[in-house]
């Protein structure tokens, strides 16, 4: 095997197909990327852990075909600090030989023949703008669970309904849900699919900057896989398995107290009155006519409040957040205003974003938070 | 800091002017065993080890058994090889607790200002009642005097300008002896020591310091701190040269309870099957719960220590998104930390889980889960539903005794690396 490549494309490719490569993999070859040059002038690049796969391809000039498994985190950093010259890469009995300019590289190769099978991509089910996406999973994935005593919770459920997709996510403590439109495959289709928070974000980030993404998705017939193209780029990842919670119940039907408020100015001031909550303690915030009073910190402890402008439709009301909580779910908004729902100070709390100070909400995003409650 | 064998040098009178020294460290002497000889006079003089089976280690020794070269975490076994007719007595922590209350209490008459750091460890700043009770070193003398006498054990205090003086002042006038280190005596007498004896330098810093041809702490105050700080890093090198000069500035916290509570257990024989390790790991973590709902208190961060059969100890901590007292939270995260940790291939010798960042519950804001709002008023605690189910283990055990009642396991087909399962339409 014996090829040339442009450094900036190589980095490129390698680092996008390395970067889900686990740092202790189950068996040595599944930290390798897989290289195969095709004479026809096509390098086509694979890693796998079982669990998630990515393949890329990029063009190169190819003098003698091959494949060969090198450890992908170590080919990644290479190629990333390489000269910006043409780098050649040839296969030496069982090493491979990098050299750019005036640099050399030896790497050890790992059995070609062990290395698993990657999965082949399922139906096509449907096209996504890749900025909406990478926008909407950013929105939805803060709200979903880190901790994998609870695997269910670390997923993103994607519910397809024809042109219509709805994103869920929850950890228990907040939920979030997000619509949007896609383009599918066929008009009628409805169905449902749990796809790992962490999986589904990488995607988003490393798909997003492409005009498409195409999303395929093959369940009950064996292996639930879905998979996203973009580009030239290929994921395929698990579904998560597990009967998802029914969550949508949670939103509250009647919200008799709303309040809105300047979406960046309650960033700021709740960004500045957390700094006296230790972590995990509350923020509060006491809704009244024209304003919005935040404060934390009480007794012997450090204070501090701080009173911006809000529009109170209903009773005076007072919750108390958790700092985190309120600042992810204020961060995922995209509007100049946010609007709060309420019904009672210890219930959910359901966040929207307004374009106006006056007018509706849009209700494609929210977000409901649980209030922290105060011992007596 | 056993591992400082006092000199000669440091043992001598330091002076007599205990103005300046305000600070006492009360360390009870042997504390386990000695509780087990004031109420086992026969034993007095022997050796005796507070300790497990074969496999456990050296909770507390004697004196007399101390001098067969046994001393506490060494395993029992070789302290039995060490001191073959040492006498062996199973812990009784519950004792040990209420003597420790009870002492305390002894420190409490002195003044308000008591930092409790561990069962049978105490600071005290006398300074304001020293109008009342007279001198420092009285004051010491007059704790160690009824120490004795209520309790039939004995401690060591140390009498000094700061905290960390009088705990090293506490150890060089072990057992059973007062040291007084006058403020104008705290750089001579630290100036005594090697290096090892300061809070913070363990075998690591102790090799980063002996590089740059510091051993001593008169070296160490004698270097420029840049140099101490490039051998050991900007803030401990800063803070060891302050030490060596014996600034301290922490004030004594009165207050301070408990900084975590946790069990932990060595196994009969090596175990390599994980299945068992996570059911001693479920029992340790129940008796956590029971012992932080005993005590009004919530952790926020769980810890789990694994130590494999090389005697390597490993360690993993997780802070949870809302504080805990529910043994069955702490065992979910415990497993999931105790599955991360890199066996290499070894079997476990022994596991233990532990809560940390404690708070009173009653003051701890809660953060609830949908489900607990779900249930309306009563979940009133973190954890709900469990939370209730295991204050009624409490209740059950209070009645009818700690073995009367468990945490139990039901069988599940294993699927994928956990076993949690979420019943549909719920969220935990």
């Amino acid at each position: 095997m014996k090829f040339r490549v442009e450094r900036d494309v190589l980095a490129d490719a390698v680092t996008w197909t390395a970067r889900s490569l686990p740092t202790r993999p189950p068996a040595p070859v599944l930290a390798g990327v897989r290289i195969e040059a095709d004479p026809q002038g096509v390098l086509h690049l694979a890693s796998f852990d079982y669990e998630v796969s990515a393949r890329s391809q990029i063009p190169a000039d190819v003098s003698e075909g091959g494949t060969v498994l090198v450890s992908g985190k170590l080919l990644a950093e290479i190629s990333r600090s390489l000269p910006d010259k043409p780098v050649d890469v040839e296969l030496d009995g069982t090493k491979v030989q990098v050299s750019c300019g005036a640099s050399r590289f030896t790497l050890l190769t790992m059995p070609v023949e062990e290395y698993p099978t990657l999965p082949a991509m399922p139906e096509t089910v449907g096209v996504f703008d890749g900025e909406e996406l990478a926008h909407a999973v950013a929105q939805v994935t803060v709200a979903a669970s880190r901790d994998d005593t609870l695997p269910l919770l670390t997923a993103v459920r994607v519910e397809i309904e024809g042109e219509k997709v709805t994103l869920l996510a929850t950890d228990r403590y907040r939920l979030a849900l997000r619509e949007l439109d896609w383009r599918p495959a066929s008009p009628d289709i409805s169905t449902a699919a749990l796809v790992r928070a962490k999986t589904l974000s990488d995607v988003a980030k490393s798909l997003g900057s492409t005009p498409e993404v195409t999303v395929a998705l093959s369940t009950g017939s064996g292996v639930d896989l879905v998979g996203f193209e973009s580009g030239g780029r290929v994921t395929t990842s698990l579904l998560v398995d597990g009967d998802y919670p029914a969550v949508r119940r949670l939103f509250p039907d009647e919200t008799p107290i709303h309040a809105v408020v300047d979406t960046q100015a309650l960033i700021d001031a709740a960004k500045r009155v957390a700094l006296v909550a230790e972590r995990n303690t509350a923020i509060r915030l006491a809704f009244s006519e024209g304003q919005v009073v935040l404060a934390a910190g009480q007794g012997d402890d450090a204070q501090a409040s701080e009173s911006i402008e809000a529009r109170l439709e209903g009773e005076d009301i007072m919750v108390a957040f958790n700092p985190h909580f309120l600042l992810d779910g204020l961060g995922a908004l995209d509007t100049p205003f946010v609007r709060f729902s309420f019904t009672h100070p210890n219930k959910p709390v359901e966040f929207t974003g307004q374009k106006d100070l006056e007018g509706d909400d849009d209700r494609s995003y929210r977000y409901l938070l649980v209030p922290i409650r105060f011992a007596a | 800091m056993s591992r400082v064998r006092p000199g000669v040098e440091v043992r001598r009178d330091w002076g007599s002017d205990d103005t300046g020294a305000s600070i006492l460290h009360v360390d009870m002497d042997a504390f386990f065993a000695s509780v087990e000889i004031a109420r086992r006079p026969h034993l007095r003089g022997r050796p005796v080890v507070v300790g497990g089976k074969e496999r456990s280690v050296v909770l507390a020794a004697t004196y007399e058994a101390r001098a067969f070269g046994v001393h506490s975490a060494m395993p029992m076994a070789r302290a039995l090889r060490l001191c073959p007719h040492a006498v062996v007595i199973p812990p009784d922590h519950r004792t040990y607790r209420e003597v420790s209350r009870q002492v305390m209490a002894v420190l409490a008459e002195v003044t308000p200002l008591v930092e409790q750091i561990s069962v049978d460890e105490a600071f005290l700043d006398v300074a304001g009642a020293r109008r009342r009770l007279g001198p420092s070193s009285h004051i010491a003398e007059r704790i160690r005097t009824q120490v004795r006498e209520r309790h039939g054990i004995t401690c060591s205090v140390g009498v000094a300008a700061n905290k960390f003086v009088a705990k090293l002042a506490s150890t060089f006038a072990k057992p059973d002896g007062l040291l007084l280190v006058p403020r104008e005596a705290t750089v001579p007498f630290l100036r005594t020591l090697p290096v090892e004896s300061l809070w913070g330098v363990g075998e690591q810093t102790r090799a980063a310091l002996a590089r740059w041809g510091i051993t001593t702490v008169a070296e160490l105050a004698d270097s420029d701190v840049a140099l101490v700080q490039r051998a050991v890093g900007a803030a401990a090198g800063a803070h060891l040269h302050d030490l060596a000069w014996g600034r301290d500035p922490r004030p004594v916290r009165p207050g301070r309870t408990e900084k975590s509570i946790g069990a932990e257990s060595t196994f009969g024989r090596d175990q390599r099957d994980m299945d068992v390790v996570e059911a001693r790991l479920r029992e340790l973590a129940d008796e956590c719960g029971a012992r932080l709902r005993k005590q009004g208190l919530v952790a926020r961060t769980v810890s789990v220590k694994v130590r494999t059969s090389d005697f390597r100890t490993l360690t993993r901590s997780r802070t949870l998104t809302s504080p805990t007292d529910v043994g069955r939270e702490m065992f979910l995260v415990g497993r999931e930390l105790l599955a991360a940790v890199d066996l290499r291939g070894l079997a476990v010798r022994l596991v233990g889980i532990r809560g940390e960042g404690l708070s009173s519950a009653a003051a701890t804001p809660v953060q609830p889960t949908f489900d607990e709002l779900a249930l309306g008023g009563q979940a009133e605690a973190p954890g709900s539903v469990r939370a209730a189910a295991e204050q009624a283990m409490d209740e059950v055990r209070e009645r009818f005794g700690s073995a009367a009642i468990a945490a139990g396991v039901i069988p599940e087909r294993r699927q994928g690396p956990s076993t949690t399962h979420l019943a549909s339409g719920q969220l935990s």
